[in-house]
């Protein structure tokens, strides 16, 4: 049924029709909304979930972890700070080959504290070995939660499902939510190839030397390989049972573009709005939506940008020292194919600063007049700072 | 596509009469976006909250700047915050208020409608003298002023989302859109 639904609720409704079973979180904003709802479904018997309280995200990660092996659906959300104290966690939970689903509300890191959207949270954990899948929309956000667990539960590997703080966390839109039939039959109830008993315990990840480590690492390489089939294999269902088309990337007037913008998230859509006035005046550009980031769609990534002479990535984060995540991401997928296009990187929107159809178009008009990128990262809509180290003495 | 901005003073409800219209628009077959000022909310701090509707998908996803129309749920706003801001020449206010507003002069170019939401409010028991809950009277005045969406609707979304005191509720917002005063149309003419 169509309603008009906030994006954290969106998530939350996800989560429930996907009958989890256990649930532990730790507040934090802007992810407040999703496990609200969700304590309020578990109260009221709605979900049929045991709903654990704790006292820090780092607990939170721990008690899934304990949940997950012994064979049941768990979900988590958090957001920023919350899940920077997880990491030590989110390699456990990736290590142990535990199907964890959780909801990660992209927000800017402190200091300086600040609530807003910024991806630099969830790209930190880059190399935790999580599944990250990127969200446009409220409709998106409650899609891609449902296919994050048949996901993770088929390649055993866990799986975040990453939302703009506000932008899409807080704002209220149509949402398709769909029946308890139809979810049941694309996520039938979770079937581990493997679990602890608990009436039965057993000690559970020992030592493990260099003459098996190494090969326990190589399989988490080769899940997260398998995982481009297997997504598309849970597409292809989702679209067949629900009518909704995804792909990992999604390509829009590709196909003569000279430039294409490289995009995630909500600024995505955004930019489809600027595609279109661009088109309209005769400009040959087009858009590329990166949903899926781990692992890493190179493959998809070459075969839509390699036609164009130039590609602009625009990263609402930035390793500093470096530059755009995304833009170092998509460089390094096209380097080593012949011809390859030149690759422009701009970070924007840091902090939740706005990404207006405005700062797009001066994206596009600085790759326009630039023959090629002088630097590798630009910096837009910011103001001039002083050296970064204090005036000297 | 349509833009209106809220706003009103935390705990007035501000917030949620944008949600409510959200829906109400939603039922009268348009697309809508609704969202509020991103940032932490206090009761009684000025608050903002957005909504854009339109007959096509919407596919902006960035803070509203410039608003078609304005929706102001506490009087005293309008000395302390620049409401005007952006808004649209044109644009109407639809203010409450017990009566015309002193300084209706600084918003010219601008329509203005008023309603007496704290009035209606209270006779209909929603909040308290001091914090008078006036978020559905100002939905009841909106269709009036805006001729969209359809009062129906509105009222049908009152009925699925208020959780208290719904009939109240519903009456207030029915009071309200009888009793709308157009104060003067965007080109600065005394309204009927």
């Amino acid at each position: 049924m169509k309603t008009v639904m906030e994006g954290s609720h969106a998530v939350a409704e996800a989560v429930k029709l996907a009958r989890v079973q256990v649930i532990s979180a730790y507040p934090i904003t802007p992810q407040t909304h999703i496990v609200e709802r969700l304590s309020e479904y578990c109260a009221d018997g709605t979900l049929d979930a045991k709903f654990l309280r704790v006292e820090s995200e780092h607990s939170a990660m721990a008690a899934l972890i304990g949940a997950s092996s012994t064979g049941v659906r768990t979900f988590t959300a958090t957001s920023s700070q919350g899940l920077a104290l997880m990491h030590e966690l989110l390699h456990w939970a990736s290590g142990a080959r535990l199907p964890i689903v959780m909801a990660e509300v992209n927000r800017a890191m402190a200091p300086g504290w600040n609530i807003w959207t910024d991806q630099t949270d969830s790209l930190s954990q880059r190399d935790t070995g999580w599944i990250q899948m990127y969200c446009e929309d409220g409709q998106e956000a409650l899609d891609r939660t449902l296919q994050a667990f048949r996901l993770a539960e088929t390649v055993n590997l866990p799986v975040m499902v990453i939302l703009d703080a506000f932008f899409l966390s807080h704002t209220y839109e149509p949402v398709d939510v769909p029946e308890q039939e139809q979810v049941d039959e694309f996520l039938p109830p979770y079937n581990p190839r493997f679990y602890l008993d608990p009436d039965n315990p057993c000690a559970f990840n020992q030592l493990a030397p260099p003459d098996v480590y190494m090969e326990m690492r190589f399989s988490i390489q080769v899940a997260m390989e398998k995982a481009f089939d297997v997504l598309g294999a849970v597409h292809r269902d989702f679209g067949r049972i629900f009518g909704r088309h995804y792909d990992m990337v999604e390509a829009v007037e590709c196909d003569d573009a000279e430039i294409v913008l490289v995009t995630s998230g909500t600024v995505t859509s955004t930019c489809r709005e600027v595609i279109k006035k661009l088109r309209s005046r005769g400009k040959r550009v087009g858009l590329l939506k990166l949903s899926l980031f781990r692992p890493f769609p190179v493959g998809e990534i070459r075969r839509n940008l390699l036609k164009a002479r130039k590609i602009a990535v625009i990263d609402r984060n930035c390793s500093f020292g470096a530059g755009g995540i995304f833009a170092q991401e998509v460089r390094s997928a096209l380097f080593n194919v012949p011809n390859h296009p030149w690759v422009y990187g701009y970070v924007a929107g840091l902090g939740g600063r706005d990404v207006t159809p405005e700062v797009i178009e001066e994206i596009f008009r600085h790759v326009e007049t630039l023959e090629c990128p002088e630097d590798d990262s630009f910096w837009i809509g910011v103001r001039e700072v002083e050296n970064g180290i204090g005036s000297s003495r | 596509m349509l833009q209106f901005r809220f706003h009103g003073r935390g705990g007035q409800g501000t917030v949620v009469a944008t949600i409510l219209l959200a829906k109400a628009f939603f039922k009268a077959g348009y697309y809508v976006q609704s969202f509020p000022l991103f940032g932490v909310e206090r009761r009684g701090a000025p608050v903002e909250a957005y909504l854009r509707v339109d007959r096509k998908k919407i596919l902006i996803r960035t803070n509203l700047y410039d608003p078609d129309h304005i929706i102001i749920l506490d009087p005293t706003l309008v000395s302390s915050v620049d409401v005007t801001r952006g808004l649209k020449k044109g644009g109407w206010i639809l203010l409450n208020s017990s009566d015309h507003p002193t300084n209706g002069g600084t918003f010219s170019g601008y329509g203005i409608a008023i309603v007496d939401a704290t009035r209606i409010a209270l006779k209909h028991g929603l909040g308290t003298r001091t914090h008078p809950i006036v978020n559905t009277a100002i939905l009841g005045a909106f269709p009036r002023v805006f001729d969209i969406p359809p009062l129906e609707t509105i009222i049908e979304a009152i009925y699925e989302e208020v959780p208290v005191k719904v009939e109240k509720n519903v009456e207030a917002a029915k009071e309200a859109y009888e009793s709308v005063k157009f104060y003067k149309t965007p080109m600065g003419k005394e309204a009927g």
